[in-house]
């Protein structure tokens, strides 16, 4: 089996994972539980993005677009995490 | 061929990690023994697949662009769930606690 018949495989996978995170996301009692998958959904998507990019053949492309991917994840989980530590609403 | 090997071996590590971390999301009873099952497990499989890829990708920038990501992701997903968590407490989400067997 060679290297992107592997990286395809492990694609696949983490697709079926990441449903996972959906679910949390629609379902999740609290809205905390919802960030958590939010939060967690990027990172999977991350990997998910360069996985694919090593089965296209084009991961030095894909690995800028996953750069800023994980950059855009992080801050928009930290600043809703702050929103809602407020309890949601506007000073 | 040792590569190919080599990138097996990592992608399946990464998979149990992300694995684990998906049965927690789905089966931890409140919202901190999720994030604790989260935050653990899927730095650990982010890891694992990014040492996939870097086996794969050889030296190059694209290697050094990867060993970026992983120590960026390294620090950042603890550092957004601990946020999280912070919020939680603090607008008062109360822990899980097992119920003793016969409350009376």
């Amino acid at each position: 089996m060679s290297a992107p018949s592997l990286f395809l495989v492990a694609a696949v996978a983490l697709l079926a994972l990441v449903m996972v995170y959906v679910h949390r996301l629609a379902v999740g009692p609290t809205v905390f539980d919802r960030l958590l998958g939010l939060s967690g959904f990027g990172t999977q998507t991350t990997m998910l993005l360069l996985l694919m990019g090593a089965v296209y053949g084009r991961l030095d492309m894909f690995v800028d677009l996953s750069l800023a991917y994980a950059l855009l994840s992080f801050v928009g989980a930290v600043a809703s995490a702050r929103y809602f530590e407020r309890g949601g609403q506007d000073r | 061929m040792i590569a190919d090997i080599a990138i097996a071996g990592l992608l399946v590590v990464a998979m149990f990690f992300h694995g684990v971390a998906a049965l927690g999301v789905v089966r931890m009873p409140d919202f901190y023994t999720r994030m604790h099952a989260v935050s653990k497990a899927e730095t650990l499989g982010m890891l694992f697949t990014l040492a996939a890829l870097v086996v794969s990708a050889g030296l190059s920038l694209v290697t050094v662009k990867l060993v970026f990501l992983a120590i960026f992701l390294f620090l950042a997903n603890p550092t957004s769930t601990h946020a999280i968590g912070r919020a939680a407490l603090r607008v008062g989400l109360p822990p899980w606690r097992r119920l003793p067997p016969e409350n009376a």
